[in-house]
């Protein structure tokens, strides 16, 4: 290892010394408080960093700086996911604020591990090596299993030992998955796969062979734990309500996020010869998740609930864009499939995010997380409200805001695709989907309240609202900079 | 100007939402931001019928901001025509109506007229968009304001009306997005202008299916049998305003859109469906009239009449097919005229329908009678515009369906000849139920009850006197309309199959 592969790791590097630094502060410092706000400034270093391999990406000639015996790649594909992630934390950080100060203990911990978990999820984004793929999905994996059973109550333990368990299964998976693919092709390198595909497959079998088949099913599988997708997301219910509601929103978003860009990763990088064949897996995976996930949410009556489900739904929106990745676009052009989803994926965050820190804020004063106990919020909190409702509507996609944009670019890409019968189906589900993201809304201001108390939210919690809350109407009515932020970030995968 | 027009009331609503305080302040502003608005639409429409009035196919006042969202080649782009000016007109004048009917509204009176506003602004956007994306934006986010205006401010099984109203709209548009996407990726543009008949080009869909499911996203908005069970619950739950707006303008998004965008995009294909659109049209003016005479809450009445009448819209439509390798345009000026004056006509009778309900607290017919004694001016506002409603000779009403039969007798002789025989079930409900809630005995029950007071007269007068001069002049309107057409009839023109 060189100094030069030290500074292509140092985003994570620092990163994860930075969440060090945070669990001895504990042990030091009185004033809990600190360690929030040394959590979101201490995100300065690996910006910093971040910032300034981007600079020097402009001097590379094929757009990456591959390091670590070629496991580790810097290109700004792994960028975007390292400024999307930092972001995302340091909003979820902020948000936490006042949760995390009713807990007496282990407040340093609570910080130390989310900042361990980004630096998975930073590194998952930046490796093309299916070994440290797996090692940087448990490095994700592991410090939010903690996180969910930090409450240690029941439902929370609960939730902390489920999301461990089904964890490991879907690590297991993954991993028998990899060695078929590593056995049938000699190497764990993503680009080296590419290159020994090209060469042995059989035309009569789908896949090209079947333990190749077998393989890519196994890590479909693997990632469709971690993204939430049907059939694999029988633990989000559970895990979300059980969770701290922060990590929920953490969970929801930043783990997702890096997901998709492993999912990416791999299957445009390795297995982009086989494309059709796992064009129709995702489609088919796509449309199903997103209908079961809409109709459960249907009847949920706690909204950590209904959001799980909902996440269920979007991760199925999310994987149209893995669908469109498709070969079948027209001659001379290249999908919007891969930016569609990174899109998506910044209007997602966003989106839930808003969602999450407002229910933050209501429910510790209403004490619940039952939707019939947001009666009258409209007037009791009229702004927490207002993100609220803007958040629920984002994600049922009307515009103005971010939501829309998201699915019109992505449905955009399926359609390009040929995938019209998938987007019929996408379009369809958001329509049905307005039943329970409206219910909230109705809720809120159409239902009296319990008590007149007026409820106010501290200082950097409410940052983070404004910040969220402005950023979906920002991207819905101008998604012209963030969309090419996102074509710029997936050049690299059509190289 | 068409930016101004569009966001002036987003720009009150804005300012309703962060500075007033005040009811009073409040129904004042929200009063002179639609008599503002409604002088801008004037001045347009009046602009538009004298100065560049003859250059036929040009698309006037044109905005455009290129590099909204460059990825997608989505484009800020305004503009109107012959077809959008007089709708325009129509939703200015219907919106500054629905203000000063909502003088009464004592409930969360900030969010109420702001979300009118809003409604008004997400309407007008509709009729001037030349984007499609943004024609789509515009659709999409009048949903939001009609959503808490009803659930909110409605009466009834208001929340049950308002979800029906809206998921019964997104179903319609997300068949509508396929559509505009199907079209993007054939044509490489959203521009409305420049997809007007390309439907001899090659589609990534079969033409028919896209046809189908823009038509289908307006039918549902229009409303077309037997897609239309949301209006009459949306209608008699919503408050009196929205029903103005609502019967007003909102169901002529969808006719505009059949007219633009289904037949403006497809000659052919509405050549060759022609048919069908007939078909469905009869059976909407049909079953509508003959449920209306079942009808025995006002409100309700009125909005099954709305069906029956936009009916008479797919009918005029329906034209579009042309006889003898002849494309007429008077059936499609019909269709937009009817547009117009049912605005006007069913506007007014919400209106009215609702100051009864105020004063007498009763809609339900049998309950009432005599009324004519006690309020002379609700009485004689809603004896002309139910005689308009019917079809009488000298109101608009008569003009637009005359103009439609005539178009459409060619074309389909039987069907018309079946769709006229509605006429006669209009004239019964309508005169039945006026001499039913006005006429006969006056009732000691409504004996005290007073008549309009100024502000409630304001938004009458000027319905009646629009009603009135459309129908003894209607070329002020019917010559916007022809001309705007005109582009339109060209490429049916050039479609038809001799």
């Amino acid at each position: 290892m060189t100094i030069h592969d030290v500074y292509l790791l140092s985003p994570e590097l620092s990163l994860a010394s930075l969440g060090i630094v945070v669990i001895i502060l504990d042990m030091v410092l009185r004033r809990k408080g600190v360690l929030a706000a040394v959590s979101v400034v201490g995100l300065l270093v690996p910006l910093a960093f971040s910032i300034a391999l981007w600079g020097n990406l402009s001097g590379e000639a094929d757009g990456q700086m591959v390091g670590i015996f070629n496991t580790l790649v810097v290109d700004k594909f792994s960028l975007f996911f390292k400024f999307l992630i930092m972001g995302i934390l340091a909003l979820v950080v902020m948000s936490s604020v006042e949760y995390v100060s009713r807990i007496r203990q282990f407040q340093g911990e609570y910080y130390g591990l989310m900042l361990f978990s980004a630096s998975g999820m930073m590194l998952l984004a930046a490796t093309t090596d299916l070994v440290s793929i797996y090692i940087a999905l448990e490095l994700t994996a592991l410090p939010l299993a903690a996180l969910a059973a930090f409450l240690r109550d029941s439902r929370s333990t609960e939730a902390g030992i489920k999301f461990l368990l089904l964890s490991a299964m879907s690590s297991a998976v993954l991993l028998y998955g990899m060695t078929l693919v590593y056995g049938f092709t000699g190497t764990t390198q993503l680009p080296g796969i590419f290159e020994r595909l090209g060469t042995s497959l059989d035309a009569t079998v789908p896949f090209g062979s079947h333990a190749l088949f077998l393989g890519v099913v196994m890590i479909v599988a693997g990632f469709g734990f971690k993204i939430a997708a049907v059939p694999f997301q029988m633990w989000v219910p559970d895990v979300y309500e059980g969770a701290p509601t922060p990590i929920t929103a953490y969970l929801s978003v930043a783990s997702k996020a890096a997901g998709f860009a492993a999912i990416l990763r791999v299957f445009h990088m390795a297995f982009g010869e086989i494309s059709l064949d796992w064009a129709t897996l995702f489609a088919v995976l796509a449309a199903v998740s997103m209908t079961v996930g809409n109709l459960v949410a249907i009847s949920q009556n706690n909204i950590k609930r209904m959001l799980a489900y909902s996440t269920i739904a979007h991760a199925g929106f999310l994987m149209v864009g893995v669908a469109a990745i498709a070969a079948r676009v027209p001659a001379g052009e290249t999908t919007t499939g891969p930016s569609g989803g990174l899109f998506y994926l910044v209007a997602y965050a966003v989106t839930n995010l808003a969602a999450f820190f407002a229910i933050i804020a209501i429910s510790s004063r209403t004490g619940s997380d039952m939707i019939s106990s947001f009666a009258g919020i409209g007037r009791q909190a009229p702004l927490l409200a207002v993100i609220l409702a803007f958040s629920m509507i984002s994600l049922l996609g009307i515009p103005p805001t971010a939501g829309f944009m998201g699915k019109l670019y992505m449905f955009s890409a399926a359609m390009k695709s040929d995938l019209a019968w998938l987007v019929v189906v996408s379009v369809l589900n958001s329509a049905v989907s307005a039943y329970y993201y409206l219910r909230v809304i109705r809720v809120m201001y159409m239902q009296d309240p319990d008590n007149a108390e007026k409820v106010s939210v501290a200082f950097a919690p409410r940052v983070a609202l404004y910040i969220t809350g402005l950023s979906i109407l920002a991207l819905g009515l101008f998604p012209g900079p963030m969309i090419k932020a996102a074509e710029r970030a997936v050049e690299i995968l059509f190289l | 100007m068409l930016s101004a027009i569009v966001f002036l009331p987003l720009a009150g609503a804005m300012i309703i939402l962060l500075l007033l305080k005040d009811a009073r302040q409040i129904r004042l502003w929200a009063a002179a931001v639609t008599v503002v608005e409604l002088a801008l639409a004037l001045a347009a429409f009046v602009i538009f019928r004298t100065e560049d009035y003859r250059r036929v196919g040009d698309m006037e006042m044109v905005e455009v901001y290129r590099d909204w969202i460059p990825a997608l080649n989505i484009q800020y782009h305004l503009g109107v025509d012959g077809l959008s000016t007089p709708l325009v007109l129509l939703t200015a004048l219907l919106g500054m109506c629905a203000v000063f009917a909502s003088w009464q509204v004592q409930l969360r009176v900030k969010e109420y007229f702001m979300w009118l506003l809003v409604l008004q602004t997400a309407v007008t956007g509709v009729f001037v968009s030349l984007d499609f994306v943004l024609f789509f934006i515009f659709w999409e986010l009048e949903l939001l304001p009609m959503y808490f205006l009803i659930s909110i401010w409605g009466s009834g099984r208001k929340e049950y009306s308002a979800m029906k109203f809206l998921i019964f709209t997104l179903l319609g548009s997300a068949f509508m997005l396929v559509g505009i996407l199907a079209l993007y990726f054939s044509e490489g543009t959203f521009n409305i202008v420049d997809l007007q008949n390309v439907d001899g080009a090659q589609f990534i869909l079969p033409a028919g299916t896209i046809f189908a499911l823009l038509f289908g996203a307006f039918a549902v908005k229009l409303p077309v049998w037997p897609v239309h069970t949301w209006l009459p619950d949306a209608h008699t739950d919503a408050p009196t305003a929205v029903s103005v707006m609502l019967a007003g303008v909102l169901l002529k998004m969808g006719g505009y859109g059949m007219i633009r965008m289904a037949v403006g995009i497809f000659p052919g294909k509405a050549q060759e469906y022609a048919w069908v659109l007939a078909f469905l049209a009869v059976v909407s003016v049909l079953y509508g009239a003959v449920v209306t005479v079942r009808q025995t809450d006002l409100k309700r009445l009125v909005a099954f009449s709305s069906i029956s009448h936009m009916g008479y819209v797919l009918l005029g439509i329906s034209s579009v097919v042309g006889v003898g390798g002849a494309v007429s345009s008077v059936g499609l000026t019909g269709a937009a005229m009817q547009m117009f004056t049912h605005g006007t006509i069913t506007g007014l009778l919400f209106l009215l329908v609702g100051l009864v309900y105020d004063k007498a607290h009763t809609r339900h017919i049998p309950d009432m009678g005599g009324l004519a004694a006690h309020m002379p001016i609700i009485a004689v506002a809603f004896l002309v515009a139910g005689l308009a409603s019917l079809g009488l000779p000298g109101t608009s009403g008569f003009v637009s369906e005359l103009l439609v039969f005539l178009g459409t007798f060619q074309v389909w002789s039987w069907i018309t000849a079946l769709a006229v025989f509605a006429i006669v079930i209009t004239a019964g409900y309508i005169l039945w139920m006026i001499q039913r809630t006005f006429f006969g005995p006056s009732l000691q029950r409504f004996a005290s009850l007073g008549d309009a007071t100024v502000v409630e007269a304001v938004p009458m007068a000027v319905l009646v006197i629009t009603i009135m001069v459309v129908g003894v002049y209607p070329a002020v309107v019917s010559d916007v309309f022809t001309q705007g057409l005109e582009p339109i009839i060209q490429s049916l023109q050039q479609v038809v199959r001799p």
